[in-house]
């Protein structure tokens, strides 16, 4: 038994079974002030994160609309719409001139009323693209079987993931357009991408103009800008055309971002309140647990424990609530990531498709560290007034010669 | 034999004055005392005499307000100047054992766990390599595993005095070590005091009210009112 030591640490760790009650209590606050903590820029990260993604899936940066409101438009087009406005085809030449432009597609949106859809009927939206250009831009677009349709006016359909299920088609099943009573044939399922293409129905271009009835009009037309252009000088030039307007994804990116940072430093603000909260618990923890002690701490210091002994015992038992605390936050975020999910979505007015809350090891270790950091300068009073404590005052406190 | 090996402690004239409001209170009043090594001194008196003063004093736990104090031949009080606070711990941890009228265990720790929590903090070159001889010495080896909670009173005091003892201390200070314990208990508590003293040659001085217990001295003292009456 020569070597027989208990180590500070231990000495630490085994005072906070002491109040267990208090302990659990101080730890659940610091592991909420975490929960929030991860979660919050778990969902800074995801929100952007998914926003980039949907926009780099519509597979253009710029959306041409006939005039309305370009946030409804740009709405509309995120959700799997566009805005229901005509402009003429002739644009697109106007518009492929420009040095700027890598690639020009055509879109023509229609939306009919289905009576089969649901218990009492349905919308069902068709979106008209063109075979030459469509698929070159959404060229990530996967397949789950069969390919694109090769001709504009061809009787055929490409249909996405979530609307196959929901028409229970497979490739070669015909699809009778609702309202027309016109008959497609699938040539095309796609695999599940998790944007608002799972759910869209796509026509060849041409089929839809004279299906509906609307030749030469289309609603929107999508531009992918050469990586080299000077997008703010194209955009000057594209809001020089006549009749139409132009929203440029990059704004409507910021725009959200911009809606979604004031909440999300509301939050923040939340947040930031909590850690206070939690800080000042751990405060309150300690210093009772060292005020109830002054006789102990007067006893270790007389066999021989230095003040920077006591401090640093003291400032142990504060890295274990706050470690205990940020570990148990942090689980409990990444355990509550999906109905996080599912909250924020069902607050805000746009969220994009796919994961809103990224929560991964670097946001784990990095909110550690700032729980414990918080908890280290938390500690600092306590310990300090634990380790300047004179051995016989701390003896004496209760009892009297 | 110099002074430095003779004698444990050495007090002169020691005084310790407290104020409060405007009364000042000599607890300790002109105390002059040498303490051999491998002495055995009780000190007695009644209540509010000033043992326990006097020994907190002689063990460097509080500082007198005036006199001269050396121990083991270095002056560690003189000319109104006290050693620092750190100094003082050194000094406390290097040649004192304490044992207290309450025992002063950490309750979360287990008996054995206490007796070596001095290591934590220091480990005097010579300490116990043994501990659960001194365990056994004091009766409580088959406790090792056990919390304070589950111990009777002289049982936590034999865990007080191993955890005193296994820095092998040069002076144990006793302060009413059986205060809280039955005759029975006091009287073992003694009997081990005693014992210590006799095989080790371990200088131990006991603050006490108990003449039964003081008896295991081989010098007593006795206080009145700060000052030292008898002998």
């Amino acid at each position: 038994m020569a070597d027989t030591k208990i180590s500070l640490f231990e000495v630490a760790a085994k005072n906070l079974l002491r109040k267990k009650t208090r302990s659990v209590l101080t730890i659940l606050g610091i592991a909420l002030a975490a929960w929030v903590l991860v979660s919050l820029f778990g969902f800074n990260r995801g929100y952007e994160r998914s926003l980039n993604r949907d926009i780099d899936n519509l597979g253009f940066q710029m959306l041409v609309v006939a005039k309305g409101c370009p946030y409804e438009a740009a709405t509309l087009m995120l959700k799997g719409g566009t805005g229901l406005k005509y402009m003429s085809d002739s644009i697109v030449r106007d518009v492929t001139k420009e040095p700027e432009v890598e690639g020009v597609t055509p879109m023509l949106m229609q939306v009919v009323f289905d009576p089969n859809k649901g218990e009492s009927g349905g919308l069902v939206a068709f979106l008209g693209v063109d075979p030459a250009t469509y698929p070159k831009l959404k060229s990530a677009l996967p397949f789950k079987a069969g390919g694109w349709f090769k001709d504009t006016n061809a009787d055929e359909a490409v249909i996405g993931y979530e609307a196959a299920e929901l028409e229970q088609r497979e490739v070669g099943d015909k699809y009778l357009i609702p309202e027309k009573n016109v008959e497609v044939k699938v040539a095309g399922v796609l695999a599940r991408t998790g944007t608002q293409d799972d759910g869209t129905i796509f026509l060849p271009l041409g089929t839809v103009q004279r299906v509906f009835g609307v030749k030469g009009e289309l609603t929107s037309i999508g531009i992918k800008v050469r990586k080299d252009a000077d997008m703010a000088k194209f955009e000057d030039k594209m809001f020089k055309l006549p009749d139409v307007q132009v929203v440029s994804l990059t704004q409507v990116k910021t725009t959200i971002m911009t809606l979604v940072s004031t909440a999300r430093v509301m939050v923040l603000s939340i947040a930031i309140i909590a850690i206070l909260i939690a800080m000042m618990g751990v405060v309150n923890t300690i210093l009772m647990s060292v005020m109830e002690r002054r006789q102990e701490i007067g006893i270790l210091k007389s066999m021989g424990a230095q003040a920077g002994d006591i401090f640093r015992l003291v400032w142990y038992e504060t890295i274990v609530l706050c470690v205990s605390g940020g570990l148990i936050g942090t689980l409990l975020a990444l355990g509550t990531a999906r109905l996080s999910d599912l909250l924020v979505r069902r607050i805000l007015p746009y969220a994009p498709s796919g994961g809103l809350v990224s929560i991964d090891l670097r946001l784990v270790l990095s909110t550690l560290a700032i729980v414990t950091a918080v908890g280290l300068v938390s500690g600092l009073y306590p310990s300090w007034k634990a380790g300047r404590m004179r051995p016989l005052e701390a003896i004496r406190s209760e009892e009297e010669s | 034999m110099s002074s430095a090996a003779r004698y444990s402690i050495e007090a002169a004239d020691l005084r310790r004055v407290y104020v409060r409001g405007a009364e000042r209170i000599a607890a300790v009043d002109g105390v002059s005392l040498t303490v051999e090594s491998g002495e055995f001194i009780s000190v007695v008196g009644p209540s509010g005499s000033g043992k326990t003063t006097l020994i907190n004093v002689l063990g460097c736990l509080d500082n007198p307000t005036s006199g001269r104090l050396a121990l083991d031949g270095r002056e560690v009080f003189g000319g109104g100047r006290a050693l620092s606070e750190a100094k003082l711990t050194c000094l406390r941890r290097e040649i004192f054992g304490y044992i207290f009228q309450k025992f002063y265990l950490v309750s979360t720790l287990t008996v054995l766990e206490n007796v070596i929590l001095p290591f934590t903090f220091y480990r005097k070159p010579g300490a116990t390599a043994d501990v659960t001889g001194v365990l056994k010495l004091l009766g409580i080896d088959r406790r090792a595993g056990h919390l304070p909670g589950q111990l009777s009173g002289g049982e936590m005091q034999r865990v007080a005095i191993a955890r005193a003892l296994v820095n092998k201390p040069r002076i144990l200070l006793a302060d009413e070590p059986t205060g809280n314990l039955d005759t029975k208990r006091s009287e073992e508590i003694g009997g081990i005091l005693k014992d210590l003293n006799e095989r080790t040659g371990l200088t131990v001085i006991l603050v006490t009210h108990n003449p039964s217990l003081a008896r295991a001295g081989r010098r007593t003292i006795e206080l009145r009112d700060g000052r030292i009456v008898s002998p």
